[in-house]
């Protein structure tokens, strides 16, 4: 039986322990006045998971990421979220649930330093009120130090330190990429969302953020769905991969199954389309 | 001390207290710049607005009494009350917050994710509509307004300074409560951006809104914030303003005046706005004093705006304004 279909977590090839749905899209459909960009696609991301999803350019894998994220309402279908459907729901409100994300083009606060950028991705959980933050006394000032060495700990994490105080629109490109991620990863996010977290990298980089994924995974248990079009990376990152092609569903399974599937080859090699 | 230097002092305290008042309105200007990257061309419409809705709420006058009586024939003008002045500021700043929340709800919600200059044409349309709807709804005639702020010459300066020098300073008392109110307020909003958990998340909605929503930031309620906190530092502009001039439909073009100060202090620093204000203010007053007589006066009406211009040469981002670094 493929893995992909196992009712309560499954064992991966390195020996990781993946649980149960975490967030389980079924029959999603997603139109665009008459431009059809995701055509009814169901699948699911397992707690715990490196989760991709791939395909040629205007596959509609960002649309779908978009989806998840609440950038975007899908036509029909319905978003599960820890086995509770999900309404119609604006993107901050998703945030809060605990879904953080990256974009594609770099979405950064290029005003601000580093560190006040990954701060940024613990707003919603400062809970002292506006006056004893404006005062900086007591719990105010505690709770900004948890913050802080939260932030720190992610810092060190990704190597950022000696970047800290920079303006992040200082940055070279590859450094920005990575402040995107400790801001994300600053939320303690149950589903951490990449759009194309290697577009535009040269090697070495790429080495280092397919490094910083699987460290993250293991080590702080986040569940990631990832989008990128370079195969080579993807199958040696996830667990389970889902393929698009002109927003349809083409295959879905472990990195081996998907490599096998005739529809994703053909897909791939670009066989024409009857 | 001799005689033209105590005058030429004096012009310059002067000069400093015009600039606090100049200072007030650019402030306005800041923070909404700050908050949204967007030049609020409202701003100095949104302080006669609030002027307007002070003192017509503090004498019990009928809102769009001049429609209702064209409509129903009717011969209504005052609902015959007074209201304190305080109740009436409380009051006109409850409206000033609806008034952000209606801004929000019919313009800004639907301009999400738009260039800066699309939400710059909007202010300019919201600014004729509110400057219109200031004068349906209150009446076109130029009211006095009184809410007890201490006015004309300061006695007890021109005491003190009459014994140190030999000269009594002439300084308005409205200036110096003025000037009071200014410091109170630019700490306050220092203290609010820089060290809130809003104002972090206010600055972030400045740079990109996209990012702002992935991080759980509810733009809806940032921008109702930020246009509230604009209101009331419209009211407060136009209590001054309003204490001094009385309220008029040309209070609204205070507004060009703040350009200046804003292209000196530049767009995004709240201490920039003060500087520049007060570099203004004192500046006008000193060339006017020194060369106003050669070239005949009125020099006030272009000065600040040479000095801008020259600034914009020189020093585009003005003296505090964040330099715009670009990577290509």
């Amino acid at each position: 039986m493929p893995v992909s279909h196992a009712e309560e977590g499954y064992v991966t090839a390195d020996g990781r322990q993946i649980g149960g749905t975490l967030m389980e899209m079924k029959n999603i459909t997603l139109r665009f006045g008459g431009v059809v960009a995701i055509k009814d696609i169901s699948f699911d991301i397992r707690d715990g998971e490196i989760r991709a999803i791939i395909g040629p350019n205007g596959a509609g894998k960002s649309s779908m990421l978009n989806v998840i994220s609440g950038f975007y309402v899908p036509t029909e279908g319905d978003v599960y979220f820890k086995k509770v459907k999900r309404g119609p729901m604006k993107p901050y409100e998703v945030a809060r649930l605990g879904i953080a994300r990256t974009f594609q083009n770099i979405a950064l606060f290029d005003g601000m330093s580093v560190l006040d950028n990954i701060m940024t991705g613990r707003l919603t959980m400062i809970k002292s009120g506006l006056l004893s933050q404006a005062l900086w006394y007591g719990s105010a000032a505690r709770e900004e130090y948890a913050h802080r060495e939260k932030v720190e700990r992610i810092i060190d994490f990704l190597e950022i330190q000696n970047i800290r105080k920079t303006p992040v629109g200082r940055l070279p490109y590859g450094l920005k990429k990575r402040v995107e991620l400790a801001r994300a990863l600053a939320a303690e996010p149950k589903l951490l969302l990449l759009d194309e977290p290697m577009a535009g990298m040269n090697v070495e980089e790429k080495e280092d953020m397919s490094r910083f994924i699987l460290d993250l995974n293991d080590e702080f248990g986040t569940t990631i769905c990832l989008i990128e079009h370079d195969m080579g990376v993807v199958m040696d990152l996830s667990d389970r991969v889902v393929v698009m092609d002109y927003g349809r569903k083409i295959g879905d399974g472990t990195p081996d199954e998907v490599r096998n599937n005739q529809d994703v080859i053909d897909a791939y090699l670009g066989v024409a389309h009857d | 001390m001799p005689e033209q230097l105590l005058y030429a002092m004096e012009v310059t305290v002067n000069g400093l207290m015009a600039g606090v008042m100049y200072s007030l309105v650019a402030l306005g200007f800041v923070l909404i710049f700050k908050a949204s990257g967007v030049f609020n061309y409202a701003q100095g419409v949104l302080a006669l607005f609030a002027a307007l809705t002070l003192v017509g709420l503090k004498n019990g006058q009928v809102p769009f009494a001049h429609v209702i009586n064209a409509i129903l024939g009717t011969d209504l003008h005052t609902f015959g009350w007074k209201l304190p002045a305080l109740l009436a500021i409380l009051l006109t700043a409850g409206v000033m917050v609806l008034l952000a929340v209606i801004i929000e709800r019919l313009v800004l919600k639907h301009l999400v994710s738009q260039a800066p200059i699309i939400l710059f044409m909007a202010t300019i349309g919201l600014a004729y509509f509110l400057e219109g709807l200031g004068d349906v709804m209150w009446g076109a005639d130029i009211k006095k307004l009184d809410v007890g702020l201490p006015q004309g010459i300061s006695d007890s300066i021109e005491r003190v300074t009459d014994r140190w020098f030999g000269y009594g300073f002439f300084i308005d008392n409205l200036d110096l409560v003025a000037t009071l109110v200014a410091v109170a307020l630019v700490a306050s909003l220092t203290i609010f951006s820089q060290y809130s958990k809003q104002g972090r998340a206010l600055r972030a909605v400045a740079d990109d809104h996209q990012a702002a929503l992935s991080v759980g930031i509810s733009l809806r309620f940032i921008w109702v914030l930020v246009w509230s906190i604009a209101g009331f530092v419209a009211l407060v502009a136009g209590i001054m303003w309003g204490t001094k001039s009385g309220v008029q439909f040309s209070l609204s073009l205070i507004a060009l005046k703040a350009l200046p100060v804003l292209m000196l202090g530049g767009f995004t620093s709240i201490p920039g706005a003060i500087v520049g204000g007060l570099i203004i203010g004192v500046g006008e007053k000193l060339f006017e004093f020194s060369v106003g007589p050669l070239v005949g006066g009125a020099t006030e009406n272009w000065f600040a705006y040479v000095l801008a211009l020259i600034f914009l040469v020189f020093r585009p981002q003005g003296l505090f304004g964040e330099k715009i670094i670009e990577r290509v």
